[in-house]
């Protein structure tokens, strides 16, 4: 197989990259187990129960994906052999940043969907991923025997459910999906877009197969009633089904790459590397983008990602555009499950595993050592990291070795802020959920160093409630003052942000201007905008001034680290914007350096928040849960407990389904309270939901609580301190 | 009553008789070399020499907390820093806030680089135009407005005093060579042809002290010369008198076309 995978990686038009996504529990690794069994790749009878893909231990041991595993595989349709790039990824929320790294090496997903659940929030999410990226989706229902045996459905209800999933599916995809696609890419029953079937029991089926081989939908009902799903298993192999979906629908990377380099690539498309990123040209210079780093116990660091120009090959120099250092390649291959094969080179159009490409990072632009590229575009995260734990080593000879281990868990999960202090050796890493951190603590665990975790914690914001200004703020020599009126950001900006619409950074050129007014900003405010940070606008609405240039850089380091670091209990700040209305400056350069201008603008912003009504905000989870409805009073009631609002609830036969808003600092231990709660008899599943205002009783203790932890006095500083 | 007394440019016999006995007088003395050090002597020296206990702030300490201000509403302050102690530094923020207290305050001057650096290279003090500082670069801030200064005054005429920046912590002094390097750097980037390797510069070292240096030539002379020790100043001539060219050809090394 490693010689057909090596033809085929030069022949684009044979070529899928794929990923199966998923909400968690829908059946994903199950699905990718038995593609790999029927490749060939792992025995047909352990398939389903191996999860041959869930090769950590922990990942088999909590029966679900934790990292997005790889396998590249060939499958015949019709008279091709075509090679299947494949990733499957995690479906928990707490592990979101991989699935969004994966839809950056892939041009098509297999969006899987519990017939029984149907489309599920993280569904929601895992599509919006893909569709953001231009990734072309597929369906496939799951688990179609449970409707048939557990929820004893008629054919009819049967076919009524399906109907239902897929139109909710292709609504989201309309309203999600690129402008050009919105019609292309929804999911048909008739074309064969949408499959069916049970990847536990190892098959699938769609209409045009329903066609080809005249089974029935009756058929499928009875061979499930009938325990004779093994003979379905034989007819419609889910393997051949999906693959087969997966060659006839989904595009190929000659097709995709040439409407998704220019979205995900600001660099010049008429240049030697756009064209040659355009036409998957093996031949032109390298653009690749790494998705994804591992380390290997005996290899190093690993890094995954996708070839979109030129060749990769063993033993050459590489160049990382975004961090200007360089690395020799070791070895360069596919992966095939746990094991990564060398094949030396690996052309434009697939996915490669690096071996020594040392300190690259998830979003790092490579091309050929001595070439200039622009980079791709960053990797931007759906969720933030709301839960901190403090990390020390239980033995003192390992401190050395914890910073070192931190150092790689960051690298491989870019999702995980690692916070490292080498004066206190007190350590902190931030993640998606409780859950999240175990994991990582375990990891740590792993790798040889023995750790001791705090109890976790929550990460806050800061913002404000009210406006002020003019505030007036003094360099320390008080010959240089800027005057700021600061107030909320317009929610539809911040929301604009938060998803991606209006980019982060210091802004250049005028391009953002449309955007901003288009989001509700007025137009004299939207040209002056300097620096957009943590969800955060710094303007300047100064005319004229002189010298205000050379400083303009450092109030924007002010800016930017006050957002960082703010004045309620030092938690970042969110959602403000800030308008420099004028400046007085000395006029020798001696006078007016970072030393001067970097505490004169934290100054003025800091006094300014402590007058407009500062409030600190919460991380919150929607949280979804699924219960019999004898146990939902007790379900819903363990909700209130945690100061949660219970929203829609809808029935399905004698199944509930609970969607409540609860804070993430009432969600530790929910797992094993639900349980019990519920006597085991509950499916639930959450979704970060942003940051909302403390309610206003627990603001007082919650910043004492958080000045305390970090060592500050108990009460913030009034604006006297900032600007007297 | 707060003094603010000028320590001079070089060692601790800079300060006028007028400055010690204000120091006499004092009920306690601090001292700040944050802005300007003398090179020429150490704090225990001048502390001998004065006979009275000197305490050094530091620029927290002064601009911060006003220590020197606050004391002063209650006793007799004085408060020494090197050179002129109004001039290129921004301590007339204490002056004011003094008089906004009602504080009596008197000004004891001593010499200063804007004085010193003109006479040693023989320029006329009525030539010079806006004084300039080169700081030392650091991230996000490599102001060109230096430059923009010594353009400005070319265009009426007028020479530069262009004083290099110190930073008394870090134990940084940029010398002379630096400053010229900085320039041309700006020049790379605005090419405005105002600074180029032909351009006449006067380089200033050590003001006050037994040997000053006085070295006037073109830049592709100077920039690799060694000028010795801190501090080091320059200056960049307009169109010289010819009393200020033979000046610099004599006492400055400089080349004798310039007396043409």
């Amino acid at each position: 197989m490693i010689a057909k995978i090596k033809e085929l990686m030069y022949q684009p038009p044979f070529i899928r990259n794929i990923g199966i996504v998923a909400h968690i529990d829908h059946g994903k690794t199950t699905l990718s187990d038995n593609l790999l069994a029927g490749a060939g790749m792992i025995s047909a009878e352990l398939a389903g129960d191996q999860l041959y893909l869930d090769f950590d231990v922990q990942e088999r041991e909590r029966g679900i994906t934790i990292d997005a595993a790889n396998v590249s595989m060939v499958h015949k349709y019709k008279d091709d052999e075509y090679l299947i790039n494949l990733i499957d990824t995690p479906g928990h929320v707490d592990f979101g940043g991989d699935v969004t790294r994966a839809m950056r090496a892939v041009d098509g997903a297999v969006v899987v969907v519990c017939a029984v659940e149907g489309i599920m929030p993280q569904t929601e999410t895992v599509l919006r991923q893909a569709l953001k990226e231009k990734v072309r989706p597929v369906l496939f229902i799951n688990k179609v025997d449970r409707l048939i045996n557990e929820l004893k459905l008629s054919a009819d209800e049967l076919q009524e459910r399906f109907i239902k999933i897929i139109a909710n599916g292709n609504k989201l995809i309309k309203s999600m999906a690129p402008e050009e696609f919105r019609k292309d890419w929804l999911a048909k029953v008739d074309d064969g877009s949408v499959a069916f079937g049970s990847a536990y029991h190892n098959w699938a089926i769609n209409v045009p197969i329903m066609q080809k081989t005249g089974i029935t939908f009756k058929d499928i009902y009875e061979h499930c009633r009938e325990e004779k799903q093994k003979e379905l298993a034989e007819k419609v192999p889910i393997h051949n089904v999906l693959l087969g979906m997966v060659v006839e629908h989904l595009p190929s990377p000659e097709i995709a790459q040439k409407y998704r380099v220019p979205h995900i690539w600001s660099g010049d498309i008429e240049s030697e590397e756009g064209q040659g990123m355009i036409n998957t040209d093996p031949d032109a210079p390298l653009a690749a983008m790494v998705t994804d780093v591992s380390i290997d116990k005996h290899a190093g660091e690993i890094a995954t990602g996708r070839v979109y120009g030129g060749t990769i090959e063993k033993g050459t120099e590489i160049y990382f555009v975004g961090s200007m250092g360089k690395a020799r390649t070791q070895q360069v291959g596919v992966y095939m499950g746990p094991e990564r094969i060398n094949t030396d080179k690996v052309p434009a159009g697939n996915i490669v595993a690096i071996t020594g490409a040392r300190n690259a990072l998830a979003g790092e632009t490579l091309t050929n050592y001595g070439r200039k590229i622009d980079a791709f575009e960053g990797l931007e995260h759906i969720s933030e990291p709301v839960v901190t734990v403090a990390v020390e080593a239980k033995s003192t000879k390992d401190l050395p070795k914890l910073i070192e281990v931190l150092r790689q868990v960051g690298k491989e999960d870019p999702t995980v802020k690692v916070e490292i202090n080498e004066e206190t050796g007190e350590h902190l890493i931030s993640g998606m959920g409780e859950l999240h951190l175990e994991i990582i603590a375990y990891r740590i665990d792993e790798k040889g160093v023995e750790i001791e975790t705090s109890e976790p914690i929550v990460v806050y914001r800061e913002t404000i409630a009210g406006k002020a200004g003019p505030v007036e703020g003094k360099s320390p020599n008080k010959h240089n003052r800027f005057y700021i009126v600061i107030e909320p950001l317009e929610r539809s900006v911040y929301d604009a942000i938060q998803e991606g619409t209006i980019k982060e950074g210091r802004v250049k050129g005028k391009e953002l201007v449309a955007k901003f007014i288009e989001h509700g900003l007025e137009k004299q405010e939207a040209r002056r905008v300097w620096d957009v940070y943590h969800r955060c606008l710094f303007l300047n609405m100064t005319r004229g001034i002189q010298y205000l240039d050379e400083i303009k850089e450092l109030l924007m380091d002010g800016f930017e680290s006050a957002m960082y670091d703010g004045p309620i209990a030092r938690e970042k700040v969110t959602g403000i914007k800030i308008k420099l209305m004028d400046a007085k400056i000395h006029e020798d350069a001696v006078h007016r350096g970072p030393a001067q201008v970097l505490p004169a603008i934290r100054r003025a912003i800091y006094g300014s928040m402590m007058m407009a009504n500062p409030t600190i905000l919460e991380p919150i989870q929607k949280v979804f849960i699924n219960v019999p409805q004898d146990y939902m009073g007790a379900s819903t009631r363990e909700m209130q407990n945690r100061r949660g609002q219970i929203g829609n609830m809808t029935q399905e036969g004698d199944m509930v389904t609970v969607e409540s808003k609860v804070p993430v600092a009432e969600m530790f231990g929910f797992a094993g309270d639900i349980r019990s709660a519920a006597e085991g008899r509950c499916l639930w599943s959450t979704e970060n939901a942003g940051f909302e205002k403390l309610p206003t009783e627990l603001q007082k203790k919650i910043i004492r609580e958080i000045r305390e932890r970090k060592g500050l006095s108990s009460e913030p500083y009034g604006p006297d301190h900032y600007i007297g | 009553m707060l003094y603010f007394i000028g320590l001079g440019l070089y060692d601790e016999k800079d300060i006028s008789i007028k400055g010690i006995e204000a120091i006499k007088a004092a009920d306690i003395v601090y001292a700040e070399f944050y802005t300007a050090k003398l090179f020429g002597t150490t704090i225990s020296s001048i502390k001998d020499m004065m006979g009275v206990n000197i305490k050094v702030l530091g620029r927290a300490e002064v601009e911060g907390e006003n220590i020197p201000i606050k004391d002063a509403d209650k006793m007799n302050v004085a408060f020494l820093c090197a050179g002129d102690p109004l001039i290129a530094t921004t301590h007339s923020d204490m002056m004011i806030e003094a008089k906004k207290r009602g504080i009596e305050t008197m000004i004891v001057h001593s010499s200063s680089i804007l004085s010193a650096a003109p006479g040693l290279a023989g320029l006329q003090a009525y030539k010079f135009g806006k004084v300039t500082t080169i700081p030392f670069p650091e991230e996000n801030y490599f102001p060109h407005s230096p430059y923009m200064v010594i353009k400005a005054n070319m265009d009426i005429n007028a020479h530069t005093l262009v004083l290099l920046d110190i930073k008394v912590d870090g134990n940084r002094y940029m010398n002379a060579n630096q400053g010229l390097e900085y320039l041309l750097k700006v020049e790379d980037e605005m090419g405005e042809n105002l600074i180029l390797e032909d351009t006449l510069a006067v380089v200033i070292a050590r003001a006050g002290s037994q040997n000053p240096v006085i070295r006037a030539d073109k830049i592709r002379k100077l920039i690799d010369e060694d000028f010795g020790g801190p501090l080091h100043s320059l200056i960049i001539p307009s169109d010289l008198h010819f009393m200020e060219a033979e000046y610099l050809v004599l006492v400055g090394g400089a080349p004798e076309e310039i007396l043409e």
